[in-house]
């Protein structure tokens, strides 16, 4: 039962459907969960985590005869995508934690994706069997081989149902391209090509082609002593494949036009906000640097998250404040290393909502045609089935009301970094440190 | 041996920091780092301001003044609020210089952080020459014997870097470009080195520099090696087959060997300690004096005194005590030395 995408924050009563993961409160660093991701159709709900692992959930089929009770995300696939590896050169340890999971666009029976740690980014293809030939004549069943003089008789094997087996099994590893840390990954809408973008430079990619890359932005000095600004995040447009935007830490977001030159470091759009003067301090600088940047589902606006907003862009630019109670807090922030904590940001179906995480498992959703907000928490307290979830308040100063939480009490370890909307429907996705919560809405 | 351990646990905390987001919380639950505890205090809820002058002066009122002083004194107001804002200004550069210098220590520094941090550092000195203060920090130094040639250096590297910027960007005092790996020549024991004079760039991240080096190195490698064998041999293989890219990087020269075993070796230890092992060679460009300055060295001085010096103001220091911790986290690194050389 599809609610088309409408509604936005407010319209909409969202309530706790499951937790995925580990209850106790000792979080095994390999859990903690790094990246979230609905496929095309929402069917199915991969998630990263620090220990090189990747887990796609499926929803199941829709139960006619009870049309109330959403679908369930189980347990699809597990595998382990990346290993932790070692660079003899440096004589670094290269982590295995998942940066990114990104799906591509189904073709076949069988699903792909492409997962990425910090250096290597694989090509993943996960197929389903529920059937297996038998009848063999020189085999037995359990493989062994029979005596071939024993054989009197010819007959053909068939397909005979078994067990669904999920398998997943690596089909592309593209490797060696990236000096410094892979922070996105992107597919193009030509299905053909994806990018991948590091502190300093973006590659393109054939998604066939594991050999070489092309290298469409390079923003490395000659002089690295000359290095101010990195890269943050990059994505392809959804429908214009050949235009990408990159953000960077100072703010600025360039969409560049691949058809322009083959080296895309001139944009051809440079979006960036001027600095209001009265906010002006020594951290105004980190917290402008844009932790990720969304397209919207239709493309025509772009969605940028830096440290305290949600910014949306389009000729305008909305400027959306996700915490605005941790201004004052900055020096505090920068001092226990909080402010550089890298916040995503996700657009509902129809573009009509946007979705980011907070602290102390907060996340917050703003609507866009209401311009009205709201502040949820993703907590073990809310674990009742279909229980509603309710809206909570930050109390910045001066006297706290009843049922608000002040700043001081914000708990700063416990951050919601990763969020996934279901591109038809409003079920959620909310990733704490080591739990998966999914949220729908409402439904009476 | 307890107290190596409490030290051990101190340098492991240490390297932790960054990595890990385990804090010490105060009792508003606020999330410490444990080094900078005592130099910097919380402003109240109450401020919702941005400006920096607000969101100090609140909190500095309370930690560093002797709190019974009447303000009957417009002029007195203003010239407490003034110290005190230069004073906190002071402190976020200490915090800044500790997360640089953490930052190099850990195996692979996060490009994005660094740089923000080492921006930060750069606004505050360009404000700081700005307003003449930063000419008091720099004599901080000037009294610490340091050998005539290694001033001459200094202060020609300081002029050179003042002539050529029209912008304020003053002393090229965080540069990237650290100390070259390929020049580090290691002896038999490893344990003495003798390390190349002209190497020195006017480092403040001479560390940071080395990490960001680090990429500079395999990028080098990279572009000749990568495009013949490993990425074909890599796209070869539909099954994953990631250790073999890792290994077909090209023959290791001592250089990169040392480069690496030290590199393995920083984690846990200070500047300092590493130059106690090297005693015997000029490492003036490792000090994070130099680096912070850009125009002295201090050779003796290690990361803690540094901050010691540059805020003297502080009434209690930021950082236990700098010769009990230095010369048994020498020791500390010393076996890790070892037992990692082993």
């Amino acid at each position: 039962m599809v609610s088309g995408a409408g509604g936005g924050g407010n319209d909409v009563q969202w309530c706790f459907s499951q937790v995925k993961g580990a209850i106790d409160d000792d979080v095994a660093e390999a859990d903690i969960i790094s990246t979230v991701e609905f496929n095309h159709s929402g069917e199915l709900l991969a998630t990263g985590d620090k220990g090189g692992r990747v887990v796609i959930f499926q929803q199941e089929t829709e139960n006619k005869s009870q049309p109330q009770c959403r679908s369930e995300y189980n347990v699809y696939s597990t595998f382990q995508s990346h290993e932790p590896e070692f660079d003899y050169l440096k004589s670094l340890e290269i982590e295995e934690k998942i940066n990114k999971i990104r799906w591509l666009p189904q073709k076949n029976a069988a699903q792909f994706l492409l997962s990425t740690n910090d250096k290597t980014i694989k090509l993943w293809k996960i197929s389903e069997r529920d059937k297996r030939p038998e009848g063999y004549n020189l085999k037995e069943e359990d493989g062994r081989y029979r005596d071939a003089t024993t054989i009197t008789t010819l007959r053909v094997p068939v397909f005979r149902p078994m067990d669904l087996m999920v398998e997943a099994s690596p089909r592309r590893v593209f490797a060696n391209a990236h000096t410094y840390h892979i922070n996105s990954i992107s597919v193009n809408s030509d299905n053909e090509t994806y990018l991948s973008a590091d502190d300093l430079r973006i590659n393109l990619w054939h998604l066939e082609i594991t050999d070489r890359s092309f290298n469409i932005v390079d923003i490395k000095p000659a002089n690295m002593e000359e290095l101010t600004e990195v890269i943050t995040a990059a994505e392809f447009h959804p429908h214009q494949c050949n235009t990408f935007v990159y953000s960077s830490s100072k703010g600025t977001i360039r969409l560049c036009d691949m058809r322009a030159s083959a080296l895309c470091d001139k944009h051809s759009k440079l979006f960036e906000e001027p600095e209001d003067p009265s906010n002006r301090s020594f951290f105004s600088e980190i917290i402008s640097s844009i932790s990720d940047v969304k397209f919207s589902h239709n493309g025509r606006y772009m969605m940028t998250r830096d440290y305290l907003s949600v910014k949306i862009w389009d000729l305008n630019m909305e400027n959306r404040p996700v915490h605005e109670y941790l201004r004052s807090k900055l020096c505090s922030l920068y001092e226990n290393d909080c402010i550089f904590d890298k916040f995503e940001c996700c657009w509902n179906g129809n573009d009509s909502v946007v979705m980011t995480g907070s602290y102390n498992n907060f996340f917050r959703m703003l609507d866009r045609t209401q311009r009205r907000d709201v502040t949820l928490e993703a907590s073990r307290e809310s674990c009742k089935p279909r229980q509603v979830l309710k809206p909570r308040r930050v109390c910045a100063g001066g006297k706290r009301k009843k049922d608000e939480i002040s700043v001081d009490s914000l708990d700063f370890n416990k951050k919601i970094l990763h969020t996934a909307w279901h591109p038809q429907e409003n079920i959620i996705a909310v990733a704490t440190t080591n739990n998966l919560y999914i949220f729908q809405e409402k439904v009476n | 041996m307890e107290k190596l351990k409490m030290l051990f646990g101190l340098a492991v905390n240490e390297a932790k920091l960054t990595s890990q987001r385990t804090r010490l919380k105060n009792q508003n639950g606020f999330h410490l780092c444990r080094l900078s505890r005592e130099v910097y205090t919380f402003v109240s809820p109450s401020r919702m301001s941005g400006s920096l002058l607000n969101m100090f002066s609140k909190g500095t009122k309370r930690k560093f003044s002797d709190g019974d002083e009447e303000l009957s004194d417009e002029s007195l107001v203003g010239a407490r609020v003034a110290s005190s804002y230069s004073l906190q200004r002071q402190s976020l550069l200490d915090m800044s210089l500790i997360k640089l210098q953490l930052c190099h220590m850990l195996v692979e520094p996060n490009l994005c952080r660094s740089v923000l941090i080492a921006n930060t550092v750069r606004q505050i000195q360009e404000e700081m020459t700005h307003d003449g203060s930063w000419h008091m920090v720099t004599e901080a130094f000037c009294g610490t014997g340091q050998s005539p040639s290694e001033r001459l250096v200094a202060t020609e590297v300081l002029c050179r870097s003042r002539e050529q910027d029209a912008e304020p960007k003053l002393f090229s005092v965080i540069s990237y470009e650290g100390c070259r790996e390929e020049e580090v020549v290691a002896d038999e024991t490893l344990c003495s080195v003798s390390v190349s004079e002209t190497v020195s760039n006017v480092c403040l991240a001479g560390r940071i520099g080395q990490c960001w080096e680090k990429s500079e190195l395999s990028d080098v490698e990279r572009d000749e090696e990568a495009l013949e064998d490993s990425r074909l041999g890599s796209g070869e293989d539909e099954e994953i087959d990631t250790e073999d890219g890792a290994s077909t990087e090209g023959p290791k020269t001592i250089g990169q060997v040392f480069g690496t075993f030290e590199i393995k070796n920083g984690s846990p230890g200070p500047d300092s300690a590493l130059e106690e092992l090297f005693s015997d060679v000029d490492t003036s460009y490792y000090d994070l004096d130099t680096m912070l300055t850009g125009m002295q060295s201090a050779p003796k001085m290690g990361p803690y005194d540094l901050l010691d010096s540059l805020a003297p103001s502080h009434s209690s220091p930021s950082i236990v005590s700098p010769p009990n911790c230095r010369s048994d986290l020498n020791e500390l690194d010393h076996i890790m030395e070892i037992i990692v050389g082993s």
